[in-house]
C-alpha cells in the first residue's frame, strides 16, 4: 500500500479516509488491551483486522464505531477527529456477528429504520427499502420477520441495513462467524462483489486467516494490543515480518536454528542438526542470534533428481492423503518435525516410514525469522 | 387412565391415589373462591345457601345486590377511588420500575445487588411495618388523609414488581440491538421507545398489572393513610364486614375475582407472545 511517509509531500485526505492515530485502550486503567495502533485506511478500501480472539481487534472496531471510548490517541474520519462524537452522528454502518436485527420489526422495517431515523419521505424510503432488498436478493422477503429468515439471510439483511443509508464506512465485526462453512464462502462473495459495487470503505474484524487473505486488500495483523504486521495478504503471506504472523496466516514448517552470517542480503542460517541453510535477509537477527527458519509447505520439496538451493536431510514418518494434494511428514534428527504438501499427480513420491529423505527449496522461500514463540 | 403393562397393581392404586391428592388441593384451593360466585346472587340477606338456591329455585337467585353496590354512594365511591388510586400508583411505579430496571440491567452499575435489594425491600419487609414508617413519616409531610399520599404509597409497593417483570424481560434481551440502532443513526432516546420498548413491553405491562392488582387488594397502608374520602374497594368491604353483613360484599368479591381472572390471562397471553416473538414464531 502507499507509504505516505516516503513520497515527502502531503497525503491527501482519500488516502488516510480513516486514521488511527497512537490509540490505546484500557477498560481497567491497568491492562491496555490495544497498546498502539496506527492505521491509515484508503478511501474504499478493504482493511480487515485478524487476529486471536482477545487480540484488541474488535476494541479496535468498536472505538471506530464509537461504542468505546479512546482512553489516549485519536481517531480521525476523513480529517476529522471524532473521539467526541456520539455514534448515532458518525454516520457509520456496521454488520453485527449476531446480525442484531430489530425482532419486533419485519424485514423492510428493518431496511427502513435508519432511513426513518433520518426523517426521508415515505416514497424515497419505499423506493430504497426495495432496491437494498433486491439488491441483498430477498425482493419476496420484506414483510418476513428476522426469527423466520436463515441465518446466512439475516446477514444478508444485516448487511443491506448498514448500507441503505449510504455511509461511506462500513464495519463488520466477525459477520460470518456463525455461518457455516459454505455460506461463509458464499457470504464473501456477496460482502466483496457489494464493496467492489458500492465502493464504501470496509474495516472487517475476523479470526479466520483464509477469510482475511480472500477479501482483504490490507490486513492488519493483531497480536495481544499490538499490531504485528499490517500488508496486503501476498505480503503477509508470503513475507511475514516476524514468526507470528508467518505461523498465524497459513501452515509453516518451523526449524530453529542460529545466524551464522549475514553477507550481501542473504544470510547463513546454521541449524541444530548441525546443517545449514542460506535465505534471503528481509529482517532477520543479527549473527549470533537464535532464529527461527521457515518454510511453507508447500515450497518444501521431496528431492528428486534436481536439488534446489537448500537441502537438508530428515526421516519420513507418515503421510495424510487430503485428496488434491497429499502432505508427508518428516521430523529432522534434532527433532523438528516438517511438512511437505504435495500435489497428487503422477509424480507423487511412494516413501516407507523411517526412510531418511532430502528435502529441498529455493533460497527465496526460505525465511529467517525471530525467535519469539 | 393407560398405564404402562409392567405396573403392578400397588403402582396403580399409587399413581391413582396421586391424581386424587391433586384435585384435592386444587379443590381446596379454588372453592373458598368459587363458592361465593352463587352465594352473590343470593335473594336472603344471608352468608349461606337458602334451601331455595339448592333446589335451583330461580326465585331463591337475584342480582339486587349487585343493584345495591350501583346505589349506594359509598360503593362508588370506594370503587372510583380504587380506580384511581390504582391507575395513578401504577402509572408511576411502571415509570419508575422500568427505568429502575434497566439502569440495574446495564452491567457497569455499580452496586447492583445492594440496589436492587433495597428497591425490592417493601415487597420483604412485612406490610404492616411498611405502613406503619408511612403512616409517621407522611403524617410530618402532611400527605397522610390526601390522595397524593396513598398513591405515593401505593406506587411504592408496586414498583418492585414491575422491576422484576422488567428485570426478567431483559434478561434476554440483545444489547447488540442497542449498538445497532445507534449505529443506524437513531439517538438513546429514539431507540429506547423504538427498539428497547417494543422488545420489553410485555414486561412492562405484566408489571404493571400487577402494580396495579397490588394497589387494589392493598388494605393496610389504606388503613394507616386514608381519610374517609379516600376510602377504597378493599377497606369498604373490612368495615362493611363489621358494619351491616350483606351479600353486597359477595357481589363486589365476586366482580374483584372476575377482575383479576382478566387480569391473570393477560398476562399470560402476553407472555406467550413474548415467547413467540424471542423464538421467531411470529
Amino acid at each position: 500500500m502507499t507509504d505516505t511517509s516516503t513520497t515527502g509531500q502531503a497525503p491527501s485526505s482519500d488516502d488516510q479516509y480513516v486514521r488511527f492515530i497512537n490509540v490505546k485502550k484500557s477498560y481497567d486503567q491497568h491492562n491496555l488491551v490495544v497498546k498502539d495502533f496506527n492505521l491509515d485506511a484508503r478511501k474504499g478500501e478493504f482493511v480487515t483486522l485478524l487476529g486471536p480472539s482477545g487480540s484488541g481487534k474488535t476494541t479496535c472496531l468498536m472505538m471506530l464505531a464509537g461504542f468505546e471510548d479512546v482512553t489516549s490517541g485519536s481517531i480521525l474520519i476523513n480529517g476529522e477527529p471524532v473521539n467526541n462524537i456520539a455514534p448515532y452522528h458518525r454516520n457509520i454502518g456496521m454488520v453485527f456477528q449476531h446480525y442484531a436485527l430489530f425482532p419486533h420489526m419485519t424485514i423492510s422495517e428493518n431496511l427502513a429504520y435508519p432511513l426513518k431515523v433520518r426523517k426521508k419521505s415515505a416514497d424515497e424510503v419505499k423506493r430504497r427499502v426495495k432496491e437494498s432488498l433486491a439488491l441483498v436478493e430477498l425482493a419476496d422477503f420484506g414483510k418476513r420477520y428476522p426469527g423466520q429468515l436463515s441465518g446466512g439471510q439475516k446477514q444478508r439483511v444485516a448487511l443491506a441495513r448498514s448500507l441503505i443509508f449510504e455511509p461511506s464506512i462500513v464495519l463488520m465485526d466477525e459477520p460470518l462467524g456463525a455461518l457455516d462453512k459454505n455460506l461463509r464462502e458464499q457470504m464473501q462473495f456477496e460482502i466483496k462483489r457489494l464493496h467492489e459495487d458500492l465502493g464504501f470503505t470496509a474495516i472487517y474484524v475476523t479470526h479466520d486467516q483464509t477469510e482475511a487473505l480472500t477479501m482483504s486488500d490490507r490486513i492488519a495483523v493483531f497480536n495481544d494490543g499490538i499490531v504485528e504486521q499490517c500488508a496486503a495478504p501476498e505480503e503477509l503471506y508470503e513475507r511475514p515480518a516476524n514468526s507470528f504472523v508467518a505461523d498465524f496466516i497459513g501452515e509453516n514448517n518451523r526449524i530453529p536454528g542460529t545466524v551464522a552470517r549475514i553477507e550481501g542480503g542473504r544470510a547463513q542460517i546454521s541449524l541444530a542438526d548441525g546443517s545449514s541453510a542460506t535465505t534471503l535477509n528481509p529482517n532477520c537477527p543479527q549473527p549470533g542470534e537464535p532464529c527461527m527458519l521457515t518454510i511453507r509447505p508447500e515450497n518444501l520439496f521431496i528431492a528428486g533428481d534436481t536439488l534446489r538451493d537448500n537441502c537438508i536431510e530428515a526421516s519420513f514418518t507418515t503421510r495424510l492423503y487430503v485428496g488434491d494434494s497429499i502432505r508427508y511428514f518428516f521430523k529432522m534428527s534434532s527433532g523438528a518435525e516438517l511438512m511437505v504438501k504435495a500435489l497428487n499427480d503422477s509424480q507423487a513420491p511412494v516413501l516407507t516410514p523411517g526412510a531418511l529423505t532430502r528435502l529441498t527449496w529455493d533460497l527465496a522461500d526460505g525465511l529467517a525469522l525471530d525467535r519469539a514463540i | 387412565m393407560q398405564f404402562p403393562k409392567y405396573f403392578t397393581f400397588w403402582q396403580k392404586v399409587g399413581m391413582h391415589s396421586l391424581r386424587l391428592t391433586a384435585w384435592a388441593v386444587l379443590a381446596f384451593l379454588m372453592i373458598p373462591i368459587l363458592v361465593i360466585v352463587p352465594l352473590s346472587f343470593n335473594a336472603e340477606p344471608y352468608f349461606t345457601f337458602t334451601a331455595g338456591m339448592l333446589s335451583l329455585d330461580s326465585d331463591a337467585y337475584s342480582l339486587k345486590w349487585y343493584a345495591e353496590i350501583i346505589n349506594d354512594d359509598k360503593w362508588m365511591l370506594a370503587i372510583k377511588n380504587s380506580f384511581f388510586i390504582g391507575l395513578c400508583a401504577t402509572a408511576i411505579a411502571t415509570v419508575l420500575g422500568t427505568l429502575a430496571a434497566i439502569g440495574l440491567s446495564n452491567p457497569v452499575m455499580p452496586f447492583q445487588r445492594l440496589i436492587m435489594a433495597m428497591l425490592l425491600s417493601p415487597m420483604i419487609v412485612p406490610l404492616i411495618i411498611t405502613a406503619a414508617g408511612m403512616y409517621f413519616f407522611y403524617t410530618q409531610l402532611g400527605l397522610s388523609g390526601s390522595y397524593l399520599g396513598i398513591i405515593i404509597a401505593h406506587a411504592a409497593l408496586g414498583t418492585p414488581f414491575v422491576i422484576i417483570t422488567v428485570n426478567a424481560a431483559l434478561s434476554g434481551f440483545d444489547y447488540s440491538l442497542m449498538r445497532a440502532s445507534l449505529g443506524l443513526g437513531a439517538t438513546p432516546g429514539y431507540t429506547f421507545f423504538n427498539v428497547i420498548m417494543p422488545l420489553i413491553r410485555p414486561g412492562v405491562i405484566s408489571g404493571a398489572l400487577f402494580a396495579f392488582v397490588t394497589s387494589f387488594d392493598e388494605v393496610v397502608v389504606i388503613l394507616f393513610l386514608a381519610g374517609p374520602e379516600q376510602r377504597t374497594i378493599p377497606r369498604q368491604m373490612f368495615s362493611g364486614l363489621r358494619e351491616q353483613i350483606n351479600p353486597t360484599i359477595l357481589a363486589v368479591a365476586v366482580l374483584l375475582v372476575v377482575l383479576s381472572a382478566l387480569m391473570l390471562l393477560t398476562i399470560e397471553y402476553l407472555r406467550a407472545r413474548a415467547e413467540k416473538i424471542r423464538t421467531g414464531e411470529i
